[in-house]
C-alpha cells in the first residue's frame, strides 16, 4: 500500500498535466471552427469540444484509452484493425530478432575473452556499429533484403537483432571476465582446460550480468522492429500503424500504437526479470 | 633428477639419508619485470622438506612467501635456480594433483552448494562418479563440517567457509597441502579453533603442509619447521627445527619450550628488518 500511494500520485499529476496540454493544444482548431460559424466559444464547450475532437493535435487520455478497448478487446484479434493483431506481428519478428541477437551477442563474447586478436579486432567494430544512427540504416537494410526477396518478418528480426546483440556483448564480456585472479588460479591447480574452466566458472559467473543485458536487449530489439516497421510500407505491425497514423492525421491511433509498444516493452523487461529471479534462485545466488 | 637427489643427501647427510625431500629448492630465484623496473622477490632460496613436515613461512609482508608457495604451485616459474616437487618439475607435480592449495580468501563458488564445491575439483580431474559422494563425505568429516554439504557458502560463518575450501583443497587425496595464510581473515577465536583442528587433520592424514603467515604464535604452534623470511629480495634469514612434541595442546603456547622458539623467531624477523 505504501508503495502503490507514491505511484498512483504521479500518475495522477501526469494526467491532469495531459488533460490540461490536451486542451490548450487543441483548442485552435476549437476556436476557428467557432470563428468561422461565427459563434461564441464558453469555457465548457472548449473543455468539452477539445477532448472529443476527432483529430486532435494531442488526444485527451480517455480517447486513447477507448481506442485501445475498441481495438483489443473489441476487434477480432485476425482482424486489420486489432491492434492484438499488429502487436503480435511486432512481437513474432522482436523474438526471433531478440533471439539471434542474443545467441550471436553470447557467441561473441565467448570469441572476446578466448581470442586476443578478436577481442582488438571485434569490440572496436560492435562500438562502431552502434554509432550509425538505426533510423539510417534500416531502410538501407530492408531495401537490399528486399531486393533479393527477403521480406516480411526477416529482414525485422535482422534489425532488430542488430540492436540487441551490442548490450549483451558488452554485458557477456564483462561476465565472463567476472572470476578475479585467485579463482582462475584455482582452476590452473586443478589442471583445469579452457573449457572447463568456460563452463564451471566463467559462465556460472555471467548469468547475472547477461540477465541485466537481456533486459536492455529485449527492449532494443522491439524499437528495432519497430523502427523496420517504418520505412517498407508495411501495412502490419506496431510501426505500421504508427506510420499509417501520421499518414492520416489520426493522432487517436498514433498514441493508441505508442502505448501498445510501451506496454510490450514493459511486458517483455518483466518476463526476462522473473526468468532472471528464476534462474538465478535455482542457482543459489539470488539476492 | 638424480643428480639433484646426491646433491641434497649430501649437503644434509647427517639428517635423512632414506628420505627424499617432498619440496626441494636450490638457490631459486625470481625476478618479476614490472613497469617500475625489476623486483626481486626471491633471492638464493635453498629449503627442504620433508613428507610429513608441517612447514611455516612467516615474514612480514613483500617477502616473496606468497610469490614462494605460488612458485611450489607452478603459478609462478622462477628465473633461477631449481625447484622439484615430489621430484618433479613444479608443473608436472601440478598436472600429478600433487598438492591442493588453500587461498586467504575461501572462494567458494556462490552457485554450488559446499558439496558441489567440493565436488568441483573432483568433476574436473575425471573421479568416477560413483565414488563422488563417498570422497565428498569424508571430507567435510575430516573438516568437522558434517551435515552442512547442501547449505550454500553465504549460509555458512567465515570460518566455516575456510573449512569447506580446505575440504575442496583435501579431496581428490593430494600428499601436499599448501596454504596461504588461510586464517588471516579470521578473528583470534576462530582461528585458535582451526589450528587445533588443523593439527589433528594434519595427523590424521600424513600430509605434507606448507602454511604461510603472519603470526608468531600461528607459525610455532603448528609447525615442525618454520621458515623466517625477510624482503628486499625476499630470501630465508632461519629456518628452525620445533622441538616441541608432536601432540600439542593449545596450553603448549604456555610452556618454556614454545617461548623459546617464539622468541627465536622473532629475533629472526627483527635481523631481517635491521639490515
Ligand atoms: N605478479 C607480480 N608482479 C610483480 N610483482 C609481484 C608479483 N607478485 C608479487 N610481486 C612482488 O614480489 C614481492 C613479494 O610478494 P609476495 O610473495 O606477495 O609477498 P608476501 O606474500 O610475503 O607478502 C612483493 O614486493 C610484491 O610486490
Ligand atoms: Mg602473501
Amino acid at each position: 500500500m505504501n508503495k502503490i500511494i507514491p505511484v498512483l500520485t504521479v500518475l495522477a499529476v501526469i494526467v491532469a498535466v495531459w488533460y490540461a496540454a490536451a486542451i490548450r493544444m487543441n483548442s485552435q482548431w476549437t476556436y476557428d471552427q467557432a470563428a468561422r460559424a461565427g459563434t461564441e466559444v464558453t469555457l465548457s464547450t472548449l473543455v468539452k469540444d477539445t477532448l472529443a475532437q476527432e483529430r486532435p493535435k494531442l488526444p485527451a487520455p480517455h480517447q486513447v484509452v477507448a481506442e485501445l478497448w475498441n481495438t483489443t478487446v473489441e476487434k477480432k484479434i485476425t482482424s486489420k484493425r486489432s491492434l492484438v493483431y499488429h502487436g503480435w506481428i511486432t512481437l513474432s519478428a522482436t523474438l526471433l530478432g531478440f533471439g539471434i541477437g542474443t545467441l550471436g551477442g553470447i557467441a561473441l563474447a565467448v570469441g572476446i575473452v578466448h581470442n586476443k586478436a578478436m577481442d582488438l579486432g571485434v569490440m572496436p567494430w560492435a562500438i562502431a556499429s552502434q554509432t550509425i544512427p538505426i533510423l539510417a540504416i534500416a531502410p538501407m537494410i530492408i531495401v537490399v533484403l528486399n531486393s533479393m526477396g527477403i521480406s516480411g518478418l526477416i529482414p525485422k528480426a535482422i534489425i532488430a537483432a542488430y540492436l540487441s546483440f551490442f548490450p549483451v556483448v558488452v554485458g557477456m564480456v564483462k561476465g565472463l571476465r567476472a572470476p578475479d585472479q585467485m579463482q582462475l588460479d584455482l582452476m590452473k591447480t586443478y589442471n583445469a582446460s579452457g573449457a572447463e574452466t568456460f563452463w564451471k566458472l566463467r559462465l556460472p559467473s555471467s548469468m547475472p550480468y547477461l540477465f541485466t543485458s537481456l533486459k536492455v536487449g529485449v527492449a532494443a530489439a522491439l524499437v528495432g522492429t519497430i523502427v523496420a516497421e517504418l520505412p517498407s510500407g508495411a501495412t502490419r505491425g506496431l510501426g505500421a500503424r504508427l506510420l499509417s497514423g501520421s499518414y492520416y492525421g489520426q493522432t487517436i491511433q498514433i498514441w493508441s500504437a505508442l502505448f501498445a509498444a510501451a506496454a510490450l516493452a514493459a511486458a517483455l523487461v518483466i518476463v526476462v526479470g522473473i526468468l532472471e529471479r528464476a534462474v538465478l534462485k535455482k542457482m543459489g545466488m539470488a539476492q | 633428477m638424480g643428480m639433484v637427489r646426491e646433491k641434497y643427501s649430501g649437503k644434509n647427510k647427517d639428517i635423512s639419508q632414506m628420505k627424499k625431500p617432498v619440496i626441494d629448492a636450490q638457490g631459486v630465484d625470481l625476478t618479476f619485470q614490472t613497469n617500475d623496473g625489476p623486483v626481486h622477490a626471491l633471492k638464493d632460496v635453498n629449503l627442504q622438506v620433508d613428507k610429513g613436515d608441517f612447514v611455516s613461512f612467516i615474514g612480514p609482508s613483500g617477502c616473496g612467501k606468497t610469490t614462494f608457495l605460488r612458485c611450489i604451485a607452478a603459478l609462478e616459474t622462477p628465473t633461477g635456480g631449481k625447484l622439484t616437487v615430489n621430484g618433479l618439475s613444479p608443473d608436472e607435480a601440478r598436472k600429478s594433483r600433487a598438492y591442493g592449495y588453500v587461498f586467504q580468501a575461501a572462494g567458494l563458488y556462490p552457485w554450488r552448494t559446499i558439496a558441489g564445491n567440493i565436488r568441483l575439483p573432483l568433476e574436473i580431474m575425471d573421479f568416477p562418479k560413483p565414488d563422488i559422494p563417498e570422497r565428498v563425505e569424508k571430507v567435510l568429516d575430516l573438516v568437522d563440517l558434517k551435515g552442512f554439504g547442501k547449505k550454500y557458502p553465504w549460509q555458512l560463518s567465515g570460518g566455516m567457509q575456510q573449512r569447506a575450501s580446505i575440504a575442496r583443497a583435501l579431496a581428490f587425496d593430494a600428499e601436499i597441502l599448501l596454504m596461504d595464510e588461510p586464517f588471516g581473515a579470521l578473528d583470534e577465536i576462530v582461528r585458535d579453533k582451526l589450528n587445533e583442528e588443523l593439527l589433528k587433520l594434519w595427523a590424521a592424514t600424513n600430509k605434507t603442509i606448507a602454511f604461510v603467515t603472519h603470526s608468531i604464535p600461528e607459525a610455532v604452534y603448528l609447525s615442525t619447521k618454520i621458515v623466517v623470511m625477510s624482503p628486499r629480495p625476499g630470501r630465508i634469514t632461519d629456518v628452525i627445527e620445533s622441538t616441541l612434541p608432536k601432540e600439542r595442546p593449545l596450553e603448549i603456547r604456555d610452556s618454556e619450550e614454545f617461548i623459546k622458539i617464539a622468541h627465536r623467531v622473532r629475533e629472526g624477523l627483527r635481523a631481517g628488518h635491521a639490515e
